[in-house]
């Protein structure tokens, strides 16, 4: 008797219930979307104030601001300001020259790598390689900068001069004046060693995703490690690896101090490779940045809005390139 | 009896001693042949040489690959060739740049370093005049109180990624890819065009913090997502099954289970911009003398003072004061990096 009234009291009143969060929850997922959302708060943030900041030098110049190969300030003699011609079409052929040949002699090597790094390499070897490798991605720009100055240049030039030697008759390898030392084939090198550890990176995880049944299945039908690759890794990370490159080429056009040291800026269109002078937008900003006055500084914003939206556009196509092929994008 | 019937376990197709000793043989010849050809022919120099040893030793090698076995075992060396030299290639710099910065750099290191700013010192002084404390400390608070801006708002974003996982959790993956290819310079000119110019129309180190944090914040964000996505689901479950809410899931389990995770985030979040040059050049001025207040005078820092000494000097001082401020900086970085490693490479708690 007692034992049923006991389980009549245990059933309990039926309730609703509800997929509603509570309020500490609600609170909770509020604050971490308006976190999430900083990085559009703040990519917004850019755009808009350099647009702000550059917008009476872009009104002026119109498209000729991206055309035009002139930049120039002109004061009169009481050193005011009088008036200006900002063109940015010398440095932009300068941006993508250094980070063209950064891309043509890097990615090579990086995808190589990666190949021996994924496929090649074993245990205690592989760990430390990975390490290094790794660790170069963390240098300073600084410090490739210095370096590509003190050391690289010596052996550059003397690369340069052999190139020019047997390939001067090729337009882009020829120069009007044997100057060889700070030029855009420089600057590209030393892109170049900055790039290879991002794109190696990249490669290295897409490759490593290759599904292992494939790999296995191509060595059963007898293939060779050359005859595997590709057969089986290329075809599976060949959009992967190229989103890589993008994103080195993104890396490579946005550098500042390794250009700026390492590069001869001087404001003219130099498609030349090997001859001293030249230049990138980055760079540009830098140097005129100093001295500039505040009409300058505006057509410098105007600059450093163009180069946002350019490494803005590579890295989209990167990244849209990389999660479509590697299913795991970095 | 019996044991010797069962055969011992064999490894065929791993390489033996002798194909190993073989291949070794080719390369020194490769390497003697190409010194031949250095010393006989037109090349000359280490170019030189490195290309005609890399071209006779991998055809060597092709060639007895193909006499021992077929074509296709032959190109398939010729491949390993060009992968192992990919990645001497890709070394070649690292030693290089380590092997520079420590052997220039070691002439500029001395104890008075630590303890003197440039206040009273040119560059092209005597490497013993003077120092970086001011450099130090500048890099020590601007890295700092960029770490206190970017860090909440990292770990939020990688939060929402994980946790939240709402609809624009693509979208914002993608625009936190994005921002990381913002180009440092780009970063110090929306910091000038958003506070300096129109409001504090002052450099500071604070400017500095704040053009260092928007480079900071994708490092963090997507090195904490990756590590919050290492944290097992089940933890996760348990907590909601014990009737937690997800905040105090959140929390109480998933953020002190990747603890250490988190603790690399920050660390390479600091790597990444602690050697930041173009936007302190912009933006925080650079200073010679102390400046313990980040909100008010122009800060020194590490890659400025490297910046001032290598560019305004041009005496072997000055190179030495700029190598020896590197190699402080590289210590540094390889410090910060080395830890990271070593707390990734543990088990998440």
């Amino acid at each position: 008797m007692t034992l049923l009234e006991n389980q009549s009291a245990a059933i309990p009143a039926p309730r609703e219930i509800t997929t509603k969060p509570r309020r500490s929850d609600q609170i909770f997922r509020a604050v971490v979307t308006l976190g999430g959302m900083s990085s559009l708060v703040i990519l917004g943030l850019i755009a808009l104030f350099l647009s702000i900041k550059g917008f009476n030098v872009l009104r002026v110049e119109q498209f000729s601001f991206i055309t035009e190969s002139k930049w120039e300030v002109i004061t009169d003699a009481e050193g005011r300001f009088s008036e200006s011609t900002f063109g940015l079409a010398a440095m932009l052929v300068g941006t993508f020259l250094s980070a063209i040949i950064a891309v043509i002699v890097g990615v090579p090597i990086a995808v190589l790598s990666a190949l021996y790094l994924t496929f090649y390499a074993k245990g205690a070897v592989k760990k430390l390689l990975i390490s290094l490798i790794d660790l170069l991605a963390a240098f300073p720009s600084l410090l490739f900068g210095f370096w590509g100055f003190i050391v690289l240049m010596d052996s550059a030039e003397y690369w340069a001069k052999l190139l020019n030697k047997y390939l001067g008759f090729i337009p882009i390898f020829d120069v009007p004046a044997p100057v060889f030392t700070r030029s855009p084939f420089i600057a590209g090198m030393v892109l170049a060693i900055m790039i290879i550890p991002i794109v190696t990176a990249i490669s290295r995880e897409i490759f490593d995703q290759t599904p292992l049944d494939r790999i296995q299945a191509a060595y059963a039908l007898g293939a060779s490690k050359l005859a595997m690759i590709r057969a089986v890794v290329i075809p599976y990370g060949r959009g992967g690896v190229v989103g890589g490159a993008m994103l080195g080429l993104g890396r490579a056009m946005g550098e500042t101090v390794a250009v700026y040291t390492v590069l001869n800026v001087v404001y003219q269109i130099n498609w030349q490779v090997l001859f001293g002078a030249g230049g990138n937008v980055a760079s540009l900003i830098l140097l005129k940045f100093g001295e500039a006055g505040p009409e300058e500084i505006d057509a410098l914003m105007a600059a450093g809005l163009v180069l946002f939206l350019l490494t803005l556009v590579v890295n989209a196509i990167s990244d849209v390139l990389i999660n479509t092929f590697g299913k795991k994008g970095r | 009896m019996m044991q010797s019937t069962i055969p011992t376990p064999q490894t065929p197709w791993a390489t033996s001693i002798q194909q190993r000793l073989n291949t070794a043989g080719l390369i020194l010849l490769g390497a003697v042949l190409a010194g031949v050809a250095v010393k006989t022919t037109g090349l000359s120099g280490k170019l030189g040489f490195a290309v005609s040893f890399f071209v006779i030793a991998s055809l060597l090698i092709f060639i007895q690959q193909l006499r021992l076995r077929d074509l296709a075992a032959a190109k398939d060396s010729l491949l390993s060739s060009f992968a192992s030299l990919a990645i001497i290639l890709t070394l070649i710099p690292i030693i290089s740049i380590v092997a520079t910065v420590v052997v220039k750099g070691y002439k500029g290191i001395h104890f008075g370093m630590f303890t003197n700013d440039m206040t009273m010192a040119s560059v092209n002084d005597p490497v013993t005049a003077g120092g970086l404390l001011h450099a130090l400390v500048g890099t020590i608070m601007m890295v700092g109180v960029a770490l206190l801006i970017s860090f909440p708002i990292g770990l939020l974003t990688a939060l929402y990624l994980t946790e939240i996982r709402g609809n624009l959790a693509r979208p914002i993956k993608f625009l936190v890819q994005a921002m990381s290819g913002v180009p440092s310079i780009v970063a110090g000119l929306f910091i000038l065009s958003i506070l300096i110019i129109p409001v504090t129309q002052e450099l500071t180190g604070l400017m500095g913090s704040l053009a260092l944090s928007i480079l900071m914040i994708p490092t963090i964000a997507r090195t904490a997502e990756e590590m919050l996505r290492l944290i097992p689901n089940e933890l996760r479950e348990a907590g909601v099954a014990l009737g937690a809410t997800q905040w105090r899931t959140v929390s109480g389990v998933v953020v002190p289970a990747a603890r250490s995770g988190l603790v690399t985030a920050v660390i390479l979040g600091i790597a990444r911009i602690i050697g930041e040059t173009a936007p302190l050049l912009l933006v925080s001025g650079g200073a010679d003398a102390l400046n313990f207040n980040p909100a008010s005078g122009p800060m020194g820092s590490l890659p400025y003072y490297i910046w001032k000494a290598f560019l305004t000097g041009g005496t072997e001082e000055a190179y030495s004061r700029a190598w020896g401020g590197m190699l402080i900086l590289l210590i540094f970085i390889v410090l910060l990096f080395s830890l990271a490693r070593y707390l990734s490479g543990r088990k998440v708690a």
